[in-house]
């Protein structure tokens, strides 16, 4: 796997004394979408913040670009251009929306191509310009979600972690939202996508993993996962 | 004095300490918006502030300084009480809060008592070092005076009010400190992020925000204001003492609780407030019931409107 972007090796990590990933391995190459599907509280969220060291792992090892990240610093982990949509979205809510954009670019100074970026995140999501100064507490839940990308992407990601953006939000932005993620890939960028709709996410991704209670279940390209009795059954409500 | 007279000339008075009050409540309300810490050592970090300005004023000799000399002095002991306490209450987050980040916010408030007994002692073994301007150190714990190094003249000669430069020195001092804040929260890059830190701390640390370093600054620009602050409070009131910071960390406390704990417009209107609640107290009724009035608005104002005046308890649509 020397062409991988990301891996995960046998990756352990918990709260307090449990327990919450049993050994996660996984890797995603450059251009991918990888979707990691999973029923609530299999560990999808805990393996992002792990691999964004905000959660410390405990075993294990994440290589992106070849190079352990494991034990640096958050900012480090985004600086080399590993980022993450946060489950909830978790914009700020007493901020207007373009000084949200502007966080995204917090550890950036090279103000020409952060304007440039801001023009693109504009483009895609023109809501995000109509509303740019209203607070971001005072958007519907899928103008957040569109935020909370807009916010990444201010960070220029060489690979976004986005979990469960399809989260309570109104299907028609769901579509909305999917079909961005597939025009960011087609621009380059690498994916991993956390999702318990599991059909959308396959829909859109690759290849994908199956979380199952803290470890990998079995993984496959999403052609052949959508087709598979056991998710069928368990995922897909079939 | 004529009814009137008196009635202004204490509003000046409340005033001037209000605005003393407020600059203590920026450290507090800062603190607590960013982590939730009612960071009792504050007013005790602001005591050291004044021991440290009166220890600089004694060992350079201030008093014998001629008016532009002075001029300096004041501009001195207000640089170097504000980067000590600054660095003093920096050092209690990385020493003492900082370990506890993820600890109950019980174990942290502990935690800020301790700090507060801490420094309080210091400042008991301060009065204590023998220089003049602490009296030979005969008596540690006994308040000491504070040279009145600002001329105490009527700046409106005979005129039916009494504003001295001492009043203007505080309106010259925490005005354009106050803007300065106000700006930098609004429109800098480190205020963006306290605040972010402020909203949501996973999230800030997820968009590459450095969260510990940025509660660092936030305890030392609480306690830079707080160390203006004690120069200011000295120079106004001409007596400092080791408790000093009790009281003027309840008072400010209570101003800050007021005005809306988090908010800074609410620090300095609740810290207006109680300055002149106090003065009109000691003028219409007596010193001595001033404190309970001060207390008794803190318990009213956690009873019927927790969230302050300027406050919000709006909930965010999620």
């Amino acid at each position: 796997m020397s062409e991988s972007l990301l891996e995960v090796r046998e990756l352990h990590a918990g709260y307090g004394s449990i327990e919450v990933l049993r050994g996660i391995s996984l890797h995603v190459a450059a251009g991918e979408i990888v979707s990691l599907i999973g029923s609530n509280g299999a560990g999808k969220s805990t393996t992002l913040m792990s691999i964004s060291q905000v959660v410390e792992p405990w075993r294990g090892d994440v290589r992106f670009r070849g190079e352990s990240i494991i034990g640096l610093r958050p900012d480090e982990v985004i600086r080399r251009g590993l980022v993450q949509v946060p489950e909830g979205r978790r914009v700020f809510p007493r901020m207007t929306v373009l000084e949200n954009l502007t966080i995204g670019a917090f550890l950036r100074d090279d103000a020409a191509e952060i304007a440039q970026d801001l023009h693109k995140v504009y483009e895609l999501f023109s809501v995000l310009k109509d509303r740019s100064s209203q607070y971001a507490g005072t958007l519907s839940g899928g103008e957040q979600q569109m935020l909370a990308i807009g916010r990444a992407l201010m960070s220029k990601p060489r690979l976004l972690m986005m979990d469960e953006p399809s989260m309570g939000i109104a299907p028609i932005l769901v579509t909305r939202i999917f079909s961005a993620i597939r025009q960011l890939n087609s621009e380059g960028l690498t994916v991993l996508l956390v999702e318990q709709n599991a059909r959308a996410a396959l829909g859109l991704s690759t290849r994908g993993y199956v979380l199952e209670t803290g470890s990998v279940g079995f993984g496959g390209p999403s052609s052949e996962l959508l087709s598979d009795p056991r998710i069928r059954s368990a995922y897909l409500g079939e | 004095m004529l009814d009137y007279q008196v009635f202004l000339q204490q509003l000046i008075t409340g005033l001037s300490n209000g605005m003393i009050i407020a600059l203590i409540a920026i450290g507090y309300t800062m603190v607590y918006g960013i982590i939730e810490l009612i960071n009792f050592a504050h007013g005790d970090v602001f005591m050291l502030g004044a021991f440290l300005a009166l220890t600089l004023l004694g060992a350079l000799g201030m008093e014998a300084w001629g008016p532009t000399g002075q001029v300096f002095g004041v501009l001195l002991m207000l640089i170097g009480s504000a980067v000590f306490c600054g660095g003093l209450n920096w050092s209690l987050d990385r020493l003492a809060y900082r370990a506890l980040r993820k600890s109950s916010k019980l174990s942290l408030l502990v935690s800020a008592i301790g700090c507060s007994f801490v420094c309080m002692n210091l400042g008991l073994f301060w009065g204590g070092v023998p220089m003049k301007v602490f009296a030979d150190g005969n008596s540690a714990a006994a308040p000491k005076d504070f040279p009145a190094i600002i001329p105490q003249i009527n700046l409106l000669g005979d005129g039916f009010l009494r504003i001295t430069p001492a009043d203007l020195l505080v309106f010259a001092v925490t005005i354009p400190l106050m803007v300065a804040l106000t700006f930098m929260v609004k429109r800098t890059r480190l205020g963006r992020a306290m605040r972010a830190v402020a909203q949501d701390p996973t999230a800030a640390s997820l968009m590459g925000i450095p969260v510990d370093r940025v509660i660092g600054a936030t305890f030392f620009i609480g306690g830079a204001l707080g160390g203006f602050a004690s120069v200011i409070y000295s120079l106004y009131n001409n007596t400092i003492g080791f408790q000093m910071g009790t009281r003027a960390g309840l008072d400010a406390f209570t101003a800050a609780v007021l005005g809306g704990i988090g908010s800074l417009p609410g620090a300095v209107l609740g810290g207006l407030t109680i300055g002149c609640v106090r003065s009109m107290s000691d003028q219409y009724l007596e010193t001595r019931w001033t404190n309970t009035i001060v207390f008794c608005i803190l318990v009213l104002i956690l009873i019927f409107r927790p969230s302050g005046l300027l406050g919000s308890n709006r909930r965010e649509k999620v």
